[in-house]
């Protein structure tokens, strides 16, 4: 037993120790710009909050949740916009900067001739584009819980969640990203960022579309994020959570794998 | 130590394309302690066989040992004793030059403590001391393939890799990286080099392999394969523009042989003074008359009827 299993955890060790590496070059080449980036990174779900969910929330009124809660418009918003904030964090940089790193500077070129193999340098930056996501998830809620739109427990249990969300889009992001052919297959998934942003169940319910859209909207993983946060900062019963979080796992996985194995080929010709 | 196993071993190296086959069936074996040179014209193969000994591009077909393992199975453990210098640089615009050594270094796991160290003693080596805190991109051209040789040198490798390690750089810059690579060298340290430069092959390699669309036309030390293939000196004779061929019919039988090129012709000779006089002798006043020793130039030319750079 512990001859099968220890090579696997050394290996495991190996591993993470070579993707904190790749995780350390980013460390080493933040500059003063790349802090503005941040900023308006937190900036831009706070103010979709205030404009929206406070403002056009005053017109609303409360709304009634599926599980028969009365919340109002701003409390429904707001885990939404934690939600979306996690994954417009890690999609920026394991989009646009991992992009940019892969086929502009050729870094991973350079990293592949040392010890570094595909899959660490996915983590590596998987696991960097998450110290920058879970940064934006504290700050929002530590907003959330100063603005009374949730308790202080519940926005605890909030940032795991926001974290996994995280996770999910960022490996989706590598993955998606190692298909990009140019800036403007980027600007293509920015489209598509946007849209699964107003449609969601972030601004409106799910269940106030018709049946097919509904179903259409329960399947992307937005979605599964938001139902999650939502769940966690508004309270629900059932186990609806655990299908979101088996759903997001996944997506972590299979995004690693796949941007790993594009990585694969296209660095190893 | 000496006389064991080669660092690296070839045997049929394959590299394909798709259709287009690269590396057509190589082999190769070189040892601890040798400059080694793979020596042909642009698209010869050189890179992609600089690439597959490098553990970034598996062979297509073939026996490959790199220090004695295999460079699919265990690349990152191989990896973790070359040092490589691309042809293209992948130096870290983000990074200052000091930044590129000591985060290479990291990736080899070195800790950072040494990395540092490590990383002044390398800037100091390729004279780059001054230019520590620049970023990358000011930097000239010879700069920049001074940092990278310094980058594939901070693990220590056990086989340094530079793949035309002077290509685009100016005579001056070419010369200061030669006298590294010559340091280099005296101290022990292996080098496979690709070049499609016959002075930069004569200069620092003990035994190279002239390649050819991808397979191997001539092996052994740069003066030996001068001596096997080429005559003792050559006569290269300039006329009038676009009457080289015109003219090389009346030098014919002067030496050896005669090669015509579109701005010159070649004469293969033992005694060069001797063949000029002769060709003034027969009445012709080429515009230009050099005499000088064959090269690895040369025996290039005799080998593919082609010059290696055009």
């Amino acid at each position: 037993m512990v001859a099968l299993v220890l090579p696997r955890l050394v290996a495991a060790a190996g591993t993470a120790r070579r993707s904190a590496r790749v995780a350390g070059r980013n460390v080493t080449a933040m500059k003063l710009s790349y802090w503005l980036l941040l900023v308006s990174g937190f900036l831009e779900p706070l103010l979709y909050l205030l404009a929206i969910g406070v403002g056009v929330g005053a017109l609303v009124g409360d709304l009634t949740l599926p599980g028969g809660q009365v919340v109002s418009y701003a409390t429904f918003v707001a885990p939404a916009m934690l939600a979306s904030s996690a994954m417009t964090g890690a999609l920026a940089e394991t989009t646009f900067n991992f992009f940019g790193k892969f086929k502009q500077l050729k870094l991973y070129d350079g990293m592949i001739a040392t010890p570094l193999r595909p899959i660490e340098i996915a983590l590596g930056e998987l696991g960097w584009a998450m110290v920058r996501g879970s940064a934006y998830s504290v700050a929002f809620v530590v907003v959330l819980v100063a603005m009374d739109l949730t308790t202080l427990s519940r926005g605890l249990l909030a940032v795991p969640a926001a974290v996994l969300v995280g996770f999910a889009f960022g490996a989706a992001g590598l993955a998606l990203a190692t298909f990009m052919r140019s800036w403007q297959d980027l600007d293509l998934l920015g489209s598509v960022q946007f849209t699964l942003f107003l449609f969601s169940g972030t601004f409106v319910p799910a269940e106030a579309y018709p049946q097919v859209l509904r179903w259409l909207v329960e399947v992307t993983p937005l979605y599964r994020a938001v139902h999650l946060i939502r769940g966690v900062c508004v309270g629900v019963d059932g186990w609806g959570w655990l299908l979101d979080v088996a759903y997001l796992l996944v997506v972590t996985v299979l995004g690693l794998v796949v941007a790993a194995r594009r990585m694969s080929t296209l660095l190893y010709r | 130590m000496t006389g064991a196993r080669p660092l690296i071993h070839a045997r049929g190296l394959v590299k394909r394309f798709g259709d287009f086959t690269a590396v057509d069936g190589i082999d190769v074996d070189v040892r601890a302690g040798e400059a080694f040179g793979f020596l042909g014209p642009n698209g010869a193969g050189k890179s992609s066989t600089m690439r597959m000994v490098g553990c970034v591009s598996p062979p297509s077909e073939g026996e490959l040992r790199i220090l004695g393992l295999d460079p699919v199975r265990d690349g990152a453990a191989i990896r973790a004793r070359l040092g490589v210098c691309p042809q293209v640089d992948s130096l870290d615009p983000e990074l200052t030059v000091r930044e590129n050594l000591v985060v290479y270094a990291r990736y080899f796991g070195i800790p950072r403590r040494v990395a540092r160290q490590r990383a002044a003693e390398l800037l100091d080596f390729v004279q780059l001391t001054e230019r520590a805190d620049s970023k990358v991109e000011p930097l000239s051209g010879g700069m920049r393939r001074r940092l990278t040789i310094a980058r594939a040198l901070v693990n220590e490798p056990d086989i340094v890799l530079l793949d035309e390690p002077t290509t685009g750089l100016d005579p001056q810059a070419r010369h200061l990286v030669w006298e590294r690579l010559f340091r280099l060298k005296q101290q022990g340290v292996t080098l496979v080099l690709t070049t499609h430069y016959m002075d930069e092959a004569e200069q620092l390699c003990d035994r190279l392999v002239v390649m050819d669309g991808g397979r191997i036309v001539a092996e052994g030390a740069p003066r030996a394969l001068i001596e096997r293939y080429s005559t003792r000196e050559v006569v290269e004779l300039r006329f009038a523009a676009e009457s080289q061929e015109k003219y090389a019919g009346m030098v014919a039988g002067l030496g050896e042989r005669v090669e015509v090129l579109p701005d010159r012709v070649l004469l293969y000779v033992a005694d060069g003074d001797a063949a000029v006089a002769e060709v003034h002798g027969r009445g012709l006043a080429p515009a230009n008359v050099l005499v000088r020793r064959s090269s690895l130039e040369d025996v290039f030319l005799l080998l593919t009827g082609r010059t290696l750079v055009e």
